[in-house]
């Protein structure tokens, strides 16, 4: 079926698009943009009018708990979840049970989301076996069957020589390396931030340094080996400045950073608010603002949520005892474009962080509306007001900060591969 | 002036208001600690649990003595012989305890914060007996009543507090009442112990040495060195950290002549202070203890609404 979305303001950075015009889907594809263009018989219209049409949005690090952890999410809660926020591909990390190591798990995956998922799903493979950081996985088979990069996420590889050679054989094979850059020993048994708010509410800290030597050594990595990195979740000021060196030094290095990182410090975590909860942990005001600096300047390339489901009853219990993570995909568009508001990140460039640059690191083929492109397409309504509601949410877990808080901006239609697609159904 | 807390988690909670009244109220309580028959009717008919995740003994009798002082009917529950070990979790044995219509819930946990996660699942009161590192309020109260009964004051007075200041839940509770008291508190102890930002916790000094901490100091408040962090990251072994971080009759002239010499409690002897202070003529050790009771008679009182003493 053909779609006709009218008069609705383009944004596609990969040709430099800001235009209020139509958009014509045939076949799935991007067929023309151009004012005016006729509704001819059988062409269904969408009117966009006081809306961003931008490529659709890919959310590159989330965590779908399927195969094995369904009670958190599955492919069809977690895909809902990604369309109501706006997203037509999401990127799932490989911390399943059993862990997307072999081709039999990234098969699965592939073959759910075919049947019974809402939006593009790109798995993620191991960079080790069983990601216990001790043998290279069969990033080969991996790739094959179609895994976009590889990653240990929230299992920091810790042997230096894994990592060196991890780097050396996933760039030889050309798939890319996504690591989570936490050095685990000053980790530790660390809860929150390490600062004046873990000292006041007696809670071990995590030092940012703990990131920061991370970030290091797998940068310098990169750097030895010439092979491509990308960091996860950057947090601190330290990462950022790291990064920012790295690249210019020619160090091919890119990284993702979460809305929570820019927008909560760790006096969330006041009250052990278990919802404050992550790893890597929020940081303080001077991080965030590195964070939002990064993003302008363009070191940091990418948002992405760490969309990290856990069960009411993995969150509502003592602090220490509380799961990591939180639910990130349906809150990331409106906490991202605060930033556009906030005069932080022009609108192309926001555009950029959540579909071009993540298609482009993990060369997904979409993140673009020229001519000729799948048609992936999210529409953008910047003054949809709503409130963050539990029971709203469409993941099967409501481990989020943000509950009650009231949002501005959202997506109006999300379209992945031509069809409009309806979350709620 | 009534007191309005529900709850006694954290001296960070309360007023100085709170404290002065806690404190008066402890004062009177002492009283009937004093009288051949022990006993006053005040909380007769309430239910009291002594809820102990972590082992202790000073303070868990102590709450019990205070409980039953006051006629309470008191119940001690420690992980041991409870369903902890059977895997139940800490809001399912609380409320399974609140099932049995209890009035005031006192816990001691391991995890900070655990206080105010339980006190939103049950609406009975909750005094915290000790958090995690979080805070003590029980023994800063206690802390802060024997500082006063020898000083007649809090204010203006300069309490040095030396130790492992990181995991310490006392430390935390005296920063936190002493400063809205109008004490000045100066730490000391191996900066691999001293936490980040504690200067901005209350009117707080980080001392770069012991002497400069107890320089002068009317109190000189040592903490436990807990035996199981020798050897490990934070420290050498006990030898070293007594050479630098202990307190003997040497050092302790640097504080004023009239000082006082204060410990939580339980003490290594020789390790964070040698038997020549611990059983010396400034030492105000066992008065902390016997200040224990009365300001948890204080305490189990005004959350029972109590607002002046029978």
């Amino acid at each position: 079926m053909n779609l006709l979305i009218k008069n609705g303001r383009i944004i596609d950075p990969t040709q430099k698009l800001d235009q209020t015009c139509d958009l014509l889907i045939e076949k799935g594809k991007i067929k023309e943009i151009g004012k005016n263009l006729v509704t001819t018989a059988g062409v269904k219209s969408i009117d966009a009018s006081g809306c961003y049409v931008t490529p659709g949005l890919i959310d590159m690090h989330v965590h779908l708990r399927d195969p094995g952890l369904e009670y958190k999410e599955d492919i069809v809660s977690g895909t809902k979840s990604a369309v109501a926020g706006g997203f037509t591909s999401v990127c799932c990390m490989p911390n399943t049970k059993p862990a997307i190591d072999n081709k039999a798990v990234a098969s699965y995956i592939i073959n759910k989301t075919k049947a019974e998922g809402f939006c593009n799903v790109f798995p993620v493979g191991a960079i080790t076996q069983g990601s216990k950081g001790e043998s290279l996985a069969e990033m080969g088979e991996l790739k094959e069957s179609g895994c976009v990069a590889v990653s240990d996420d929230g299992h920091p590889v810790k042997s230096s020589e894994l990592m060196r050679r991890a780097l050396q054989y996933a760039a030889g094979i050309g798939i890319p390396l996504i690591t989570h850059a936490e050095d685990l020993d000053l980790v530790g048994a660390g809860m929150m931030n390490e600062g004046f708010t873990s000292t006041e509410l007696g809670l071990k800290g995590i030092p940012r340094v703990a990131e920061d030597i991370a970030t290091s050594r797998d940068v310098l990595l990169a750097e030895y080996t010439g092979a491509p990195i990308h960091i996860a979740h950057v947090s601190t000021l330290g990462s950022v400045q790291i990064i920012r060196e790295a690249k210019a030094r020619g160090v091919k290095v890119t990284c993702e950073t979460a809305p929570h990182y820019f927008t909560l410090t760790d006096d969330a975590v006041r009250g052990y608010n278990t919802n404050a909860k992550m790893n890597p942990p929020l940081r303080e005001a001077a991080d965030v603002a590195a964070i939002k600096a990064g993003l302008q300047d363009g070191t940091i390339d990418c948002i992405a949520t760490d969309h990290a489901p856990h069960h009411l009853d993995e969150k509502d219990v003592e602090f220490d005892a509380a799961m990591n993570g939180i639910v990130g995909l349906e809150t990331s568009l409106p906490l991202s474009l605060k930033l556009v508001s906030d005069g932080v990140l022009t609108l192309a460039q926001l555009v950029e962080k959540m579909s071009c640059n993540p298609s482009k690191i993990l060369s997904l083929g979409r993140g673009t509306l020229v001519v000729g492109a799948i048609a992936d397409i999210t529409v953008i309504d910047p003054a949809m007001e709503w409130v963050v509601d539990a029971d709203k949410l469409a993941s099967k877990s409501k481990n989020s900060p943000f509950i009650g808080w009231k949002m501005l901006g959202g997506a109006r239609c999300v379209i992945v591969a031509g069809k409009v697609v309806d979350s709620r159904s | 002036m009534s007191f309005r807390h529900k709850h006694i988690i954290a001296l960070r909670d309360l007023s100085k208001d709170d404290i002065e009244q806690l404190l008066n109220t402890a004062e009177s309580m002492r009283e009937i600690n004093n009288r051949e028959i022990k006993k006053v009717p005040t909380l007769r008919g309430k239910t009291i649990i002594n809820l102990f995740y972590e082992s202790s003994t000073r303070t868990r009798t102590s709450f019990e003595i205070a409980g039953k002082r006051l006629s309470a009917d008191t119940v001690n529950i420690a992980p041991s012989n409870s369903s902890a070990t059977k895997g139940e979790t800490l809001a399912d044995t609380a409320l399974n305890l609140l099932a049995m219509k209890p009035d005031i819930i006192v816990m001691r946990h391991a995890v900070s914060g655990s206080h105010y996660f339980l006190a939103e699942k049950v609406n009975c009161s909750i005094i915290n007996a000790g958090d995690g590192a979080h805070e003590h309020p029980s023994q800063g109260l206690l802390d802060m009543l024997t500082i006063k009964d020898k000083f007649g004051r809090l204010d203006g007075l300069k309490v040095a507090i030396v130790g492992d200041i990181t995991h310490s839940r006392v430390a935390r509770s005296n920063i936190q009442g002493l400063t809205k008291l109008g004490s000045s508190i100066f730490l000391a102890g191996p900066p691999t112990m001293i936490p980040p930002g504690v200067e901005r916790l209350g009117n707080v000094t980080v001392c770069a040495t012991m002497k400069e901490a107890i320089q002068d100091a009317d109190v000189v408040m040592m903490l436990r060195i807990q035996q199981e962090r020798q050897g490990k990251t934070l420290m050498p072994n006990a030898r070293e950290y007594s050479r630098y971080f202990g307190l003997n009759p040497q050092n302790l002239q640097y504080a004023r002549p009239d000082a006082m010499v204060m410990h939580p409690g339980p003490i290594n002897r020789g390790v964070e202070m040698s038997s020549y202070v611990v059983d010396g003529s400034q030492s105000h050790i066992l008065k902390q203890v016997e200040n224990g009771v009365a300001v948890r008679m204080a305490m189990l009182y005004h959350v029972c609404g109590g607002t002046a003493v029978e």
